[in-house]
């Protein structure tokens, strides 16, 4: 199993990924720099958390037009499991691969802190081991993660069960107290259509070993070695 | 040629910053202010005489990459 890492200039979480993807699960990890087309074999790609080009214009716009997005929009075209990880998610709606846009958060400031999230979606390559309608703890640390799509938009996701994940409460109520950042039906993450392309505001690559205090989102990874290994 | 691109959240289009500036101008004694929409505006300098083609390639613009037109539309001005 190989991991490929994009590294934007401005990406942050590149390192956290590498080190969950090879220290952890002890995978293959490259490091794939933006302006490079090669995907250098890569089994499946993420696209990194950070402030990609200083967020300029949009978070996610100006990243989008780096070389390698044309190689990551046809690997995931070929059905190549795809994660885009808070600014990833970002590059990845501005890329158009997937629907919608993130606004400024409701209150206007960059929000820091653990969520709460219920799984909707346990069938991508990266939720496989999840189990759906559990909750899972992850952090997230974003000033755009409000996420919205126009009405007809957000129905379709819901429709077809592309919502991946959910703010909610501890009990597992998508409340709107329980939503950090005003996204629209408390999205914190989907997919597209065929499943393969995946983003998501909080952090699974800051809670990937019981050392920082929380596990959480190693499945995420794991659940991509897991889908390589079943094809 | 000078172009002007004005970016700006679509109506209906949820704008916190633009409430945000509403509410403040609200506690500055603005009392009148019923409603603030926040945007861009882009000063493009465009080389050629064809204010026609300005217009047309500045739209162009607006729509790869100065708007997002999933929220936010755009007007194009050609000023001088």
């Amino acid at each position: 199993m190989r991991f490929g890492i994009v590294v934007f200039p401005g990406s942050n979480c590149d390192e956290d990924c590498h080190h969950v993807a090879k220290d952890l699960l002890g995978c293959e990890a490259d490091y794939i720099w933006h302006h490079d087309t090669d995907l250098k074999g890569a089994d499946a790609v993420i696209l990194p958390g950070g402030f990609a080009y200083g967020d300029y214009l949009r978070a996610g716009a100006l990243a989008r037009f780096s070389p390698v997005m044309e190689s990551v929009a046809a690997f995931a075209k070929k059905g190549g499991p795809v994660l885009g990880i808070c600014n990833g998610f970002q590059v990845l709606l501005e890329a158009g691969l997937l629907p919608g846009a993130m606004q400024i958060n409701r209150g206007l400031r960059y929000v820091c802190r653990d969520v709460t999230m219920r799984v909707e979606n346990d069938a991508t390559p990266f939720t496989s081991l999840y189990s759906k309608g559990s909750l899972v703890t992850m952090p997230i640390g974003h000033m755009e993660g409000n996420y919205t799509a126009p009405p007809e938009t957000l129905d379709l996701l819901e429709r077809d069960g592309r919502v991946v994940f959910r703010y909610c409460d501890r009990e597992g109520r998508p409340t709107d107290a329980a939503n950090p950042n005003g996204a629209a039906r408390n999205i914190a993450g989907i997919c597209n259509r065929e499943g393969n392309v995946v983003g998501l505001m909080p952090h699974p690559d800051r809670c990937a070993e019981a050392l920082l205090g929380n596990d959480a989102g190693v499945k995420m990874f794991a659940s991509a070695v897991a889908a390589m290994a079943a094809r | 040629m000078k172009v002007e691109v004005r970016v700006y959240p679509k109506e209906g289009v949820l704008d916190p910053q633009g409430k945000a500036i509403a509410a403040a101008l609200g506690r500055l004694g603005h009392q009148a202010v019923r409603d603030v929409r926040a945007g861009k505006v882009f000063f493009i300098d465009v080389a050629g005489a064809d204010a026609k083609a300005a217009e047309a390639d500045a739209r162009r613009m607006a729509e790869e990459l100065l708007a997002n037109t999933v929220i936010e539309g755009f007007d194009v001005k050609v000023v001088s």
